[in-house]
C-alpha cells in the first residue's frame, strides 16, 4: 500500500474525464489499497476520487461511517458508479482534499441511488442519503471533471432563495 | 516590504465601482486578498485586503482621484494579516421575527456569553414598511456544540424571536 499524492486544483487534470474500469485485475485491486490508504491517511476526508490521484478510471471511495448519527453504507468502493435515483435537494458545506483552504455550499440531492461494481465485477446498489449522498455526489463529480467550484454557491444564496420563494 | 492595508469603501451604489477600484489598485502595484462587498440600504460597501509596498499615504494617493470621482468614501488601515487562515464554522443560526430594536444585541450578547465566535454575519430587513421582519443569518464556531447554545438562547425564544440552530459539518471529499 501507499500514500499517493493528490493533485491540487488548478491542475489541469483534474477536468479530465474518467474512463470506465474494463479489467477488474490485480492492478485494480492494488490501486483500491492504494485509494483508501490515501483517503484515510487524511483527517476528516470521507471521499476520494481515482482522478484525484492521477488514475483516470471510474474509481471512487465513500466511508462518512465516522460522522456521529448518520445513516450510512459503510465503505463503499464504487466502480462504474451511475445514479439511478436522485431525489430532493439540500444546501450543505464542502470542502475538497484538491482544493485547500476553501468550503463553499453546495446544493445537492438529499437522497440517491447509486449502481456500482465492486473489485470483483459484482452489481451492488446503494441507497443514501443526507452527508452520504452528498459524499458520493462529490466524489462521481470527480469523476466528471467536476469540482464542488463548478457548483459552489454564494454564501448569502440561502436567504436570496427564502426571498424569491415568497 | 509587502504589507497589508484593509480598505473600507463606502458610497452610493452604481455599476462599475468594484472594477475601476480594482484596476486602480492593480496599477498601482496592489496584490489583492480577501473581500467582502455588499450593498446596505442602497449603498455600496467593500471591505477588501490589498497587500503593497508603499505607505499609507501613498495608497491614499493612490485612490484620492478615483474616490472624488466616483464620491467614494475610503477608509485605510495598516493591518497584521495572514492569508489561508479560515477557521470552519460548525454552527449556523438562523434569527427571525418582528423587526424590533435590541434583537441583534440580545442574541449576539447570549451567544457572546456562552463562548460562540461568530465568523460571518448577514442580516437584512424584509416584509413591508408598515409591518417588517428581521432576518439574520451567523455562521460560527461553537466550542461546546450546539446543546450548550440552545439553553442560553433559551430566554430569547420565549420574546417571540423565532431561532434556529443547524449544526455545519463540512464535507472533505
Ligand atoms: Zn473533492
Amino acid at each position: 500500500m501507499a500514500i499517493l499524492e493528490v493533485l491540487r486544483y488548478p491542475d489541469a487534470r483534474l477536468k479530465q474525464v474518467s474512463s470506465a474500469v474494463v479489467e477488474f485485475d490485480e492492478r485494480l485491486h492494488r490501486f483500491a489499497a492504494d485509494l483508501e490508504a490515501t483517503m484515510r491517511a487524511s483527517p476528516g476526508c470521507v471521499g476520494l476520487a481515482a482522478p484525484q490521484v492521477n488514475y483516470f478510471q471510474r474509481i471512487a471511495l465513500v466511508d462518512v461511517s465516522a460522522k456521529p448519527k448518520l445513516p450510512h453504507n459503510g465503505r463503499m468502493l464504487l466502480i462504474n458508479p451511475v445514479i439511478l435515483e436522485q431525489h430532493g435537494a439540500v444546501v450543505g458545506r464542502e470542502g475538497c482534499l484538491s482544493v485547500p483552504d476553501f468550503t463553499g455550499n453546495v446544493l445537492r440531492a438529499e437522497r440517491i441511488v447509486v449502481r456500482s461494481h465492486d473489485l470483483d465485477g459484482a452489481p451492488h446498489e446503494y441507497r443514501c442519503q443526507g452527508y452520504e449522498a452528498r459524499a458520493v455526489l462529490h466524489e462521481l463529480d470527480h469523476l466528471d471533471g467536476l469540482l464542488f467550484l463548478d457548483r459552489v454557491e454564494s454564501p448569502r444564496q440561502d436567504l436570496f432563495r427564502r426571498k424569491n420563494y415568497k | 516590504m509587502k504589507r497589508w492595508y484593509m480598505l473600507t469603501v463606502v458610497g452610493a451604489d452604481r455599476p462599475g465601482i468594484v472594477a475601476r477600484l480594482s484596476e486602480t489598485l492593480y496599477h498601482g502595484g496592489c496584490n489583492l486578498g480577501e473581500a467582502s462587498m455588499a450593498r446596505l440600504g442602497g449603498n455600496f460597501s467593500i471591505m477588501l485586503m490589498a497587500q503593497t509596498d508603499t505607505d499609507i499615504e501613498a495608497l491614499r494617493l493612490l485612490l484620492a482621484p478615483l474616490a472624488r470621482e466616483l464620491n467614494l468614501h475610503v477608509h485605510l488601515d495598516r493591518i497584521e494579516a495572514q492569508l489561508h487562515e479560515h477557521v470552519e464554522p460548525n454552527l449556523r443560526i438562523t434569527v427571525s421575527g418582528a423587526d424590533r430594536a435590541g434583537i441583534v444585541a440580545e442574541v449576539t450578547g447570549a451567544l457572546a456569553r456562552a463562548g460562540f465566535n461568530i465568523l460571518d454575519l448577514y442580516s437584512d430587513v424584509a416584509g413591508t414598511a408598515a409591518k417588517p421582519i428581521y432576518v439574520m443569518i451567523i455562521d460560527g464556531f461553537a466550542p461546546q456544540g450546539a446543546e450548550a447554545l440552545e439553553a442560553a438562547l433559551a430566554p430569547l425564544r420565549k420574546t417571540g424571536v423565532d431561532l434556529r440552530l443547524t449544526p455545519l459539518d463540512t464535507l472533505i471529499g
